[in-house]
């Protein structure tokens, strides 16, 4: 990572919809860019992301389909580490509820969260500071 | 998403291209489903599709389980190494068939 980059942040808010998924991926990949993340790390990095913004659309409003309420991703690195952190308003999340299905169990579903586990480091339920209601915060080191 | 099929004889090739996610499973669904409920054997060619979520994953195993129920098979070709990368985090290298 060049060492310039340190202690930068950079945050952005989107709709609650599966058509945002695609502007969540964008946003990352300019930041990685901006931030100069290792482009090994780049692409497994934006499909945690992605999956994460995506249980938010499938779980935390999967009685919400027409929301009009955003969400926020805010990406953060020092020089040794990232952190990604997610807002949301949705249903409060149930940790104890939130795993994924036996990777050797062949069957469709279940699998963001697995995906998620395995790219980052550290991932922390929080409850999120008002007006939020959940905030996932996940860690890479670097 | 865009697609693309081509038959020959017994067997169709799905071309899909861009990037598959949670939006776009339906979509893609929608067009490999039939075929196989046709009891075509379908080849998935993915050298065009350089980004796939779980959900892109989660229609390929539904994809390929469905056409083992039909008798048909799936076979999925060209995989960029990125999708790769992702199908063998899923584990799944040895349980589709790969070319």
């Amino acid at each position: 990572m060049n060492t310039e980059a340190t202690n930068l942040s950079e945050k952005k808010d989107f709709l609650v919809r599966s058509s945002s998924l695609k502007d969540v991926r964008s946003f990352s990949r300019e930041v990685f860019e901006k931030f100069n993340i290792d482009e090994n790390l780049r692409e497994e990095l934006v499909l945690a992301i992605a999956e994460a913004a995506q249980n938010i659309v499938k779980h935390a409003y999967k009685d919400y389909p027409d929301t009009q309420d955003r969400m926020a991703v805010r990406i953060s690195c020092t020089d040794k580490e990232l952190e990604i952190a997610f807002f949301d308003k949705g249903k409060p999340v149930e940790e104890s509820k939130v795993k994924h299905r036996a990777i050797d169990d062949i069957k469709p579903g279940g699998l963001g969260t697995f995906f998620i586990q395995e790219i980052m480091d550290s991932i922390k339920f929080k409850e999120g500071d008002k007006p939020w209601i959940n905030n996932l915060v996940l860690t890479k080191k670097l | 998403m865009t697609y693309k099929v081509t038959d020959e004889g017994e067997t169709s090739t799905v071309f899909l291209d861009g990037e598959i996610d949670m939006d776009k499973t339906e979509g893609a669904k929608e067009v490999i489903f039939p075929l196989i409920d046709a009891g075509k054997n379908v080849n998935l060619n993915l050298s065009n599709v350089q980004y796939m979520d779980s959900s892109g994953i989660s229609v390929l195993i539904e994809s390929h389980q469905k056409a083992l129920e039909k008798g048909t098979k799936l076979i999925v070709k060209d995989v960029s190494k990125s999708v790769l990368k992702v199908i063998m985090m899923a584990k799944l290298e040895q349980i589709l068939n790969l070319e």
